[in-house]
């Protein structure tokens, strides 16, 4: 057994909290670059130009890529070997309100969904405890701004719906969504479980390295077409005309019911972002 | 070719912008989301004055980070614009001239817009870090119990933007993705 003292869960957390808001991971800057390079209509390459310019301004100054630093969702893989001295999840919130504060960031969240009030803290952080083997513990900070969330789908398909019926609904999602969700987007999609578990699936997709496909090549491949797809309706950066649409399909999945075929598309920005330790 | 735009934004000048003309804005501008939005309305359903002149103004729907020491304000892209929509017919009606913000529009806004002469800009979204460069002055005006919601006065120096919609309807969504899309069409034929 080891023992994590839940003071340094806090410092984590706040610290990914401002670096997670302020540094754009590789993989995306990788894909925005990509995207700059291969875009052939003008209006859109200036626009990807811009976004460049941005997270650069962001990183080098430490400031928020976007001001919609979002609601901090906070992934935890917990070793059932690890003891966590203290409250864990107080840990993260204090984390959270420590971060939000300190970094600068925008206090987005209210306390209650119909009285709308800010809780002025950016807390309660949105959690998701895993529980795996060995005493590791891990902490990811994937700050999620609402401008794509607001623009995410899920889906009851029935089993003869099949590929086709998944694939049209995800680019449907992203045809509807147009230029609201700030194109180009990473599509998160979600196939299989139960309704909640599904959409779980699409925001862990969102956290896979935009570079890394799908390990089985069945969904590797679909994630290709989509992306094929995507990038064929036109919307462009910001939604005015061009190629680059999304920067990348994430497909997870997991075993479903016999009667059933959930898919859900969870919609990240070009601001996609996350950061993990590993304590 | 950018179009020097300055504010207040008279009816005349926002007749004289076309849905795709990139502009820079300059002068004082106010920002509203929705729970600002919100107050606004009914204080104008209530034939109650608002807390600034919104004869020719613009709205920016933008809900900044927190301004560092030194800093005149943080982040500051546009938010989604369509959760506006139910309220900006009203503030037309009442005058305003300009909204800056990005994403799509209903057609009540752009009803409104075409009868009283008032323009939609886009700003890039998620561009927060470079727009706020551009943003000189923030001074609050109203509801600071609102947080990042307050509404401010700006004062911006060639704020970069794109007509989405014109005066006249033109919507850049519409038409900049049919250019693309049929520019290659024809060059696979």
């Amino acid at each position: 057994m080891r023992t994590v003292d839940s003071a340094l869960v806090r410092d984590t957390v706040k610290r990914l909290c401002i670096e997670a808001n302020c540094i754009l991971p590789c993989d995306v800057r990788e894909k925005l670059e990509e995207a700059r390079s291969s875009e052939r209509w003008d209006s859109a390459r200036r626009i990807l130009d811009r976004l460049v310019e941005n997270y650069q301004i962001a990183e080098a100054t430490t400031s928020p890529m976007c001001q919609d630093t979002g609601v901090a969702c906070v992934f935890v893989e917990l070793g059932q070997e690890v003891h966590i001295a203290g409250n864990l999840t107080e840990a993260i919130n204090e984390g959270v309100r420590l971060g939000y504060n300190e970094g600068y960031l925008r206090k987005s969240v209210v306390g209650d969904p119909l009285r709308r009030e800010n809780t002025r803290d950016n807390t309660p952080a949105m959690i998701y405890y895993d529980v795996v083997e060995g005493d590791g513990l891990r902490i990811t900070v994937a700050p999620k701004g609402f401008g794509s969330e607001n623009m995410s789908r899920i889906a009851m398909l029935k089993p003869s719906d099949g590929i086709e019926g998944v694939m049209d609904f995800v680019v449907d999602a992203v045809n509807k969504a147009g230029p609201n969700p700030c194109p180009p987007v990473i599509v998160g999609v979600g196939i299989g479980g139960t309704f909640d578990k599904c959409a779980l699936l699409a925001k862990r997709a969102l956290l896979r390295d935009a570079n890394t496909r799908h390990c089985d090549p069945f969904y590797a491949d679909m994630e290709r077409r989509l992306l094929e797809r995507i990038n064929a309706l036109g919307i462009g950066p910001q939604g005015f005309g061009g190629r680059t649409t999304a920067l990348a399909v994430n497909i997870e999945t997991m075993a479903t019911h016999i009667a059933g075929l959930p898919v859900a598309v969870n919609l990240n920005c070009h601001v996609t972002r996350h950061m993990s330790a590993e304590l | 070719m950018d179009i020097r735009i300055n504010t207040p934004l008279t009816r005349e000048a926002a007749r004289a912008l076309n849905a795709g003309d990139s502009v820079l804005i300059s002068g004082e501008i106010y920002t509203a989301r929705d729970a600002a939005h919100k107050k606004l309305t009914e204080l104008a359903a209530q034939g109650k004055p608002l807390p600034f002149d919104i004869e020719n103004a613009i709205i920016y729907y933008v809900g900044p980070t927190p301004a560092k020491p030194g800093q005149h304000i943080g982040s500051a892209g546009p938010t989604t614009s369509y959760r506006m929509d139910a309220y900006s017919p009203a503030l037309i009606a009442l005058g305003q001239t300009g909204m800056i913000g990005k994403g799509m529009r209903g057609p009540e806004v752009v009803e409104a817009m075409k009868a009283h002469s008032a323009v939609y800009f886009a700003a890039i979204g998620g561009a927060g870090a470079l727009l706020s460069r551009c943003i000189v002055d923030s001074r609050l005006v109203a509801y600071e119990e609102l947080g990042a919601e307050a509404v401010r006065k700006l004062t911006v120096i060639d704020f970069p933007a794109i007509v989405a919609i014109d005066s006249r309807g033109n919507n850049l969504y519409d038409d900049g993705r049919r250019d693309y899309l049929s520019h290659i069409e024809t060059r696979s034929e």
